[in-house]
């Protein structure tokens, strides 16, 4: 099988533009007898979907949701970063380029990196023509603002609900197509495996989960923009239904999996509060520009507060440790995610967290708002204001700034940050390994594609704020539907696949078994119950650091919870029907499999790069320790057997264009 | 706490629905609603019963898929909030909570509290969007936008579709979800090219799929987990009829 990063030749700066005018096309008369699967309504999903029914090609989509609105992608808030350079403050295509390789911790590919900086401008172009409400000045022209890890403003946003305009966006787009006929919709299916026929993916089998039937579905290639596995650990950011089924489908049948170590773990999100605890919700990066991350010095303040006899205002400012001033005075509370997310752990761990679960850290506005306040009676032209007056200025200026933020947090918590220090932990958020794929975006297994967070492609070891849109749209609008003409062009003569063959009879076949095998345990335990136990493992080893003894016996731990869970996993209801806890337990199955190629990744993986930490490889003073000379490679995992240890094939990352450094924020 | 729960359980769109109660014993106040229902399910499942069957997905009140009516009210009894946003802590201990599906012809019932919502999706693709290609745009600032302008926009588009105008009208109109989305385009410069084929085709759409007539109730705003405004339906009503008469009303 071919495993080629197929990186045209060039300069770095040259090489999508020629490329892209040098490529094979297909011809609109050939288009018109050529379909598209096309798995996920997400950006990247629907993006792709409405540009290629636009291009005349025949797309089949599928969602799980009940609308391709609902896609997790609607949740973004933050921003998106495009290299417009609109505010004049010296941005570029190729800062936008550095920028992300440095904050991936240079474990990316620059040359899918560079085209991912050249199409971030066409994107803000595109989403403002389709009506998209970006923020704008009194001017009438578009916002900026700033995100962590870089210098320049170059995120543009749609108030806290940036992902859901641009989701619409391209959701409306892919209406128009599904309207004129070019896009047929699948809504309610998931795809449950993708159909080979001689070493090329030509169809996926789907559940109709309304149903219950199984359909197969043909067509001349197979693209994958299916989000990424952040629920492996039970407990993350992600919607409740995201899932890595569609990607460890193709796994099982021979694409390979690339850094599924690197995940990300955000540092601000609400703490988990009790064992029912369902999801966790993130509380935007923008609060660190103006909250300051505490814990107490003294092990029996923390406890207190723990208790409940104290509270974080009672603790004097002598007595309080601000622990990312302390250690990172460079960079301070904004300091990568990555980094964050460990110092607060590394806090915990000493006994010094505030929440009853001991998993808590402050996030505190008090200074943020005297400050603000002092400045506002100022501007106000009040002398020697009150101290109550200034906190009330203070308060007005935060609401400002983070009003809907506050609300949600008061609303899950019912305690008022204007008052008491938030209180904050770390939790899973955005998975940077996926699917890999070369250049095209085409994996190992000729004619699968996959776009969007489903693939590896240009976050390397950590992503930046606002860079998760801006590539789920790239691939989708202005990438896959390119590269994919390099695929198709060969294809012009295929005629169209039948669903009636023989490798679809067979993968039917393997679906509905799976199905059967799940149903016929009727054990004693949920399916809900197995997915925490896997969480928990897979936050307690592999979570925010690693080590090899822990990574080793995650592993064995999370292959007894397998062998368990088709022992005495209880599935209610028929799988002839609408079925939510099948559809949860065929998911949590194939996030065992996956969870376990995770720990062996990052066992593997004998450094300390961005958002994976291995204890064993750290600075003196606890710094991640990266290993270029014996790590600089893109890791990818091909599945081998159930019982079998899956191979490793490494592609060498080559830097040409940048200097690898030590990322330091001191 | 404890509470009781009256649940609406139907196995299909065509079998008959009824209510079911069942008693929960220790709701803590922090969960959200969702995970009361979770909690519910899990022993449900442990009891070997068929678990209630409702939608539900990112859990932050952005995806618009739960969909129930609490005590009478879609998405609860608080303001601005959808289900899964809805904490326990706004219930008391020992209350009866009534727990139904979004009701409406256009809306038929799935299972239990889910709902096939269809219907919306049909409407969008009957012109709710600009017809641009990808690759057509010219640069993201050649139409300067004014901002106030640009924030009402938003303020139509901020709807997440999930049906609760429909839910809470007594006519099971969706005036509120078709006005937000006409509204939304028709004041940006970019949607306003083709404006009047937009709003007759989603009216018509509307109508097609079965959702009553608006008479002015209002409850749709009102229970609106995202606040949009009535103004939404007005401004609609404007453009259809200045759409049909072919000269604009508001001169």
């Amino acid at each position: 099988m071919p495993f080629k990063p197929n990186v045209p030749p060039g300069p770095l700066a040259d090489k999508w533009t020629q490329y892209r005018s040098t490529m094979n096309l297909v011809a609109p008369n050939n288009k018109r007898r050529i379909d598209i699967i096309i798995v996920g309504t997400g950006l990247a999903g629907a993006s792709a979907a409405a540009t290629l029914g636009e291009l005349g090609y025949n797309v089949k989509v599928f969602t799980f949701h009940d609308s391709p609105r609902r896609a997790h992608s609607i949740a973004a808030q933050g921003g998106i970063n495009a290299a417009k350079n609109y505010q004049n403050d010296g941005d570029s295509v190729y800062r936008l380029f550095y920028d992300t390789i440095k904050g991936g911790d240079y474990r990316s590919r620059e040359s899918n990196v560079h085209r991912l900086a050249e199409v971030s401008r066409n994107i803000i172009d595109q989403a403002v023509a389709q009506g998209v409400p970006f923020a704008r000045d009194y001017g009438g022209l578009l916002a900026n603002r700033s995100f962590g890890g870089v210098q320049v403003s170059r995120t543009f946003y749609a108030r806290g609900q940036t992902g859901q305009q641009l989701l619409l966006g391209a959701y409306q787009s892919l209406s128009r197509q599904v309207a004129n006929g070019n896009v047929q919709l699948f809504n309610r299916h998931e795809m449950l495996d993708v159909v080979m026929v001689d070493g090329k993916a030509r169809g996926i089998i789907s559940r109709n989960l309304l149903t219950g039937e199984l359909e197969r579905h043909a067509a001349h290639c197979v693209v994958l923009g299916s989000g990424g596995y952040g629920n492996v650990f039970y407990l993350s950011t992600n919607a409740m239904n995201s899932n890595s089924s569609a990607a460890w489908r193709a796994v099982r049948r021979g694409a390979y999996m690339a850094n599924p170590c690197f995940t990300q773990i955000h540092p601000t999100c609400i703490p988990v509060s009790g064992d029912y605890q369902s999801k966790l919700t993130l509380m935007s990066e923008s609060l660190r520009n103006d909250g300051r991350v505490w814990v107490p010095k003294k092990q029996e303040d923390a406890k207190a507060i723990r208790e409940g006899q104290k509270t974080g205002v009672d603790i004097a400012e002598d007595d309080r440790d601000y622990y990312l001033e302390r250690r990172y005075p460079a960079f301070g509370n904004l300091v990568p995610r990555d980094v964050a997310s460990r110092a607060a752990k590394t806090v915990c761990d000493e006994g010094l967290g505030v929440a009853p679960t001991g998993l808590a850290v402050f996030l505190d506005f008090s200074s943020a708002i005297e400050r603000y306040g002092k400045s506002r009676a100022h501007t106000q032209g009040l002398n020697n204001p009150s101290a109550e007056k200034i906190r009330e200025l203070g308060e007005q200026v935060v609401s400002e700034k983070y009003g809907n933020l506050f609300e949600m947090y008061e609303k899950i918590t019912g305690e008022n940050p204007y008052k008491v220090p938030m209180k904050i932990y770390p939790a899973v958020h955005y998975t940077m390994g996926g699917l890999w794929v070369d250049y095209n975006l085409e994996t190992n297994l000729p004619g699968l594609f996959a776009i969007g967070e489903a693939n590896f492609s240009d976050h390397g070891a950590n992503r930046l704020g606002a860079s998760a849109l801006m590539q789920g749209l790239a691939d989708g609008y202005f990438v896959l539907p390119y590269t994919i003409g390099q695929f198709l062009s060969q294809e012009i003569r295929t005629p169209k696949i039948d669903p009636d063959q023989e490798a679809f009879q067979e993968a039917e076949k393997a679906t509905r078994e799976r199905i059967d095998t799940l149903m016929s345990v009727k054990g004693s335990q949920s399916v809900e119950s197995f997915h925490r136990r896997l969480g928990k493992i897979m936050w307690d080893y592999c979570g925010m650091s690693r080590n090899a003894d822990g990574l080793r016996s995650a592993r064995q731990m999370i292959r007894e919870l397998r062998e368990e869970f088709y022992r005495d996993v209880f599935v209610p209801g028929s799988a002839q029907d609408y079925n939510p806890e099948l559809e949860k337990a065929l998911r949590v199955a194939d996030f065992m499999e996956l969870g376990e190629t995770m720990v062996l990744d990052a066992l593997d993986r004998e450094e300390s790069c961005g958002g994976h930490f291995r204890e064993e490889y750290q600075t003196e003073e606890g710094e991640a320790l990266r290993d270029d000379e014996n790590f600089a490679y893109v890791s990818a995992w091909e599945y081998t057997g159930w019982d079998e240890d899956p191979k490793l094939h490494k592609e060498e990352l080559v830097f040409e264009n940048v200097e690898l450094k030590t990322r330091s924020y001191k | 706490m404890k509470l009781t729960l009256k649940i609406w359980r139907q196995e299909n769109e065509k079998s008959k629905g009824y209510f079911e109660t069942h008693q929960l014993d220790e709701v803590s106040e922090h969960m959200s609603f969702l995970e009361m229902l979770d909690v519910l399910n899990e022993k449900l499942i442990a009891d070997k019963k068929e678990p209630v069957a409702f939608e539900h997905d990112c859990r932050e009140g952005i995806c618009g898929t739960c969909s129930m009516v609490i005590n009478g009210h879609p998405h609860g009894p608080n303001a601005g909030t959808t289900t899964c946003q809805l904490h326990m802590r706004h219930f008391n201990d020992g209350e009866t909570v009534v727990i139904e599906p979004f009701r409406a012809k256009a809306f038929p019932i799935v299972k239990d509290l889910v709902v096939n919502r269809d219907s919306f999706d049909r409407i969008i693709q009957a012109g709710g969007y600009v017809s641009i290609n990808t690759g057509q745009a010219q640069d993201g600032n050649a139409i300067p936008v004014e901002k106030d302008q640009s924030s009402n926009a938003f303020d139509a588009a901020t709807c997440i579709g999930c049906g609760a105008c429909v839910a809470a009208c007594p006519n099971a109109s969706a005036m509120l979800f078709v006005g937000a989305k006409v509204s939304h385009l028709a004041m940006l410069p970019q949607g306003e090219v083709e404006a009047e084929r937009r709003v007759q085709n989603m009216v018509k759409q509307m109508d097609t799929e079965g959702f009553g007539y608006c008479s002015n109730v209002t409850a749709c705003e009102a229970e609106c987990p995202k606040g949009i405004s009535v103004e939404n339906i007005a401004r609609m009503n404007r453009e259809y009829l200045s759409s049909v008469f072919g000269g604009s009303v508001e001169d």
